[in-house]
């Protein structure tokens, strides 16, 4: 069986899939991937199912290098120099690295979390049916923790057929949308104040909750409530008026008030403003959430719809006269 | 004829999950109709839901928005929450707890006693003689939150929670009681330890207690626990279920 060995890889770097929702009533929390439509764009890519595991990695480089046979991978996901043997690669694509080969992957740039697939998926043993790294609990696999340089994670071997890539859905700097409630009664003119103000993701944000810097949001009744359940996206008011948006590492029942929670389709948006950056909330209609829900889930299953083979390189010309740059190419397509 | 049961508070989560609230305080009423909803929607599945958490005051119904739309659940919940509970509390299943009282295993016992004014045997007594009720687990894997402490050994949580507590803390905090499975941060009144994990990944069950079951504390020694700590490390429950 041929090998992926990590070379180096920055933190906040371990393997995700969907995550293990089914147990949140014992409190252990989902986990899973950051930005899931990201995820699954890197296992379309391989004819991977859309949520198989993947290396999730963080927001500095990572070096991986094939061994004791051919690997197939995908990246997709924050943009970053990606470079394979020393050439550059455009991302999102498939890619083969024969035995040895190395690809290099640089910081990310105007993101944060991209996705590294394997052909045929992560081999590991699942608990509750995932291998989703939570370090806290001691789940995930092959490792459960976060990677580290010289971590080996076993792949099928790859067979020879032509690389991938895909027309990435226009990515958006709209404002990130949420549902009201459950408790933005507790809040009154605070309500204004989340959807009127700039938001930026403070440098303590982590797969547990994004911290926002901004204006003090204030609780007409104090900042404790009897804890109740939490879900990806919930944005909870602690005591200092800064909110917390709510990440799959979150625990399961929280004791803060929750003004809103970011909509499902917006959440992967969300994850990927990095440290410093601005943003603005909006509010929507709970049937409006769920419509883009909806439709967040058939693109994902339209994604294998969309593949196309990456092109030669003297395609590229034909292809930026076709506005469509940025779906290819190497100079190492033969 | 009973009186029909006041509709829940139906509250937003977001698009893929529904908060159905029966009261805002901790209170034995409203849990009880968190737990009696909870083992309503297991005996009669509503197709799109996911998973229930249960906490003290109200029930999260996490939902798959594609099989079935906010509207159409929270009609559903509604009704469900209303109608008399089918299935008996009292077939929850009852669990004797091992508990090392004080010492290093329980660091806050002394200062909890002096503040309630007991002597610390008093406290361990008093602690150990109730019955408590899962109202729910939370926070980390195995947390477990108990209803049913004696309203006179409440104590407020600590100030500056500890940013490191061991496994299998049995505390105080407030109005509640609590074990807590794995290491970790607390801001509660640690009395003792017991070496029942409420989580371990490599044994079945996995995870021991579900919200409902009823506990009761039993006192051990120093050296109980470490035979206990050793049998549990490999696997063992360690608790006693009484029944059913």
């Amino acid at each position: 069986m041929s090998r992926l060995v990590i070379d180096s890889i920055g933190p906040a770097s371990s393997v995700q899939d969907a995550g293990r929702p089914g147990a949140q009533r014992y409190g252990l929390p989902p986990s899973g991937a950051m930005d899931l439509l990201s995820l699954a764009l890197a296992n379309t890519l391989l004819g991977n199912a859309p949520f198989a595991a993947a290396i999730e990695i963080g927001p500095l480089g990572a070096s991986v290098t094939a061994q004791d046979g051919a690997v197939r991978v995908a990246i997709a996901g924050a943009a970053r120099t990606v470079e394979l043997a020393g050439q550059p690669v455009i991302m999102p694509r498939s890619v083969m690295l024969k035995p040895g080969e190395s690809l290099k992957l640089g910081a990310a740039r105007g993101g944060v979390f991209s996705y590294l697939a394997i052909e045929g998926g992560i081999v590991g043993e699942p608990s509750f049916g995932s291998l989703a790294v939570h370090a806290r609990a001691g789940l995930g696999s092959p490792y459960p923790r976060p990677l580290q340089s010289g971590d080996s994670i076993d792949a099928p071997d790859a067979a020879p057929c032509p690389d991938t890539t895909l027309t990435l859905p226009p990515t958006s700097d709209a404002p990130i949308r949420v549902v009201l409630g459950p408790q933005h009664d507790e809040f009154g003119d605070a309500v204004a104040v989340l959807l009127g103000s700039e938001w930026t993701v403070s440098a303590a944000s982590d797969r547990m909750g994004y911290r926002l810097e901004g204006p003090t949001l204030t609780h007409q009744h104090g900042h404790n409530i009897v804890s109740d359940g939490t879900v990806n996206g919930s944005i909870q008011v602690p005591g200092n008026g800064q909110p917390i948006v709510l990440m799959p590492d979150r625990g399961t029942t929280g004791g803060y008030p929750k003004i809103a929670t970011v909509i499902s389709a917006d959440l992967g948006r969300l994850a990927q403003i990095p440290p410093g950056c601005k943003f603005r909330f909006e509010a929507v209609e709970i049937a409006t959430a769920q419509q883009h829900y909806r439709a967040m889930m058939r693109l994902i299953r339209a994604l294998p719809s969309q593949l196309q083979p990456v092109r030669a390189a003297f395609d590229l010309e034909a292809l930026h006269h076709a506005n469509v740059a940025g779906i290819a190419v190497s100079a190492l397509d033969d | 004829m009973t009186a029909p049961l006041a509709p829940p508070r139906i509250l937003l989560s977001g698009d893929t999950a529904v908060t159905v609230e029966f009261g805002r305080t901790i209170d034995m009423a409203a849990n009880q109709r968190v737990l009696a909803l909870d083992r309503a929607l297991s005996a009669q599945p509503i197709a799109g839901v996911r998973e229930t958490v249960p906490t003290y005051r109200s029930l999260l119904v996490h939902y798959d928005p594609e099989l079935i739309a906010f509207d159409e659940l929270s009609a559903k919940l509604t009704t469900l929450a209303q109608a008399p509970p089918s299935t008996a509390a009292n077939d929850a299943r009852h669990w004797r707890i091992p508990v090392c009282y004080g010492g290093e295993h329980g660091i806050d016992l002394e200062p909890a006693a002096q503040k309630l004014g007991l002597a610390a045997d008093e406290l361990i007594r008093r602690h150990a003689a109730g019955h408590y009720q899962v109202a729910m687990i939370g926070f980390t894997p195995g947390w477990s939150y108990l209803s049913g402490l004696d309203p006179a050994l409440a104590l407020p949580r600590h100030q500056n929670p500890r940013l490191a507590t061991p496994a299998g803390a049995v505390s105080i905090g407030g109005v509640q009681a609590g074990i807590q499975c794995l290491a970790g941060p607390s801001g509660w009144h640690l009395l003792g330890r017991t070496p029942v994990r409420t989580y371990q990944l490599q044994r079945t069950p996995v995870f021991l207690l579900e919200p409902g079951d009823t506990i009761s504390f039993t006192p051990i020694d120093a050296k109980q626990f470490d035979e206990l700590e050793r049998a549990a490390a490999a696997g063992e429950q360690v608790a006693e279920r009484i029944k059913p």
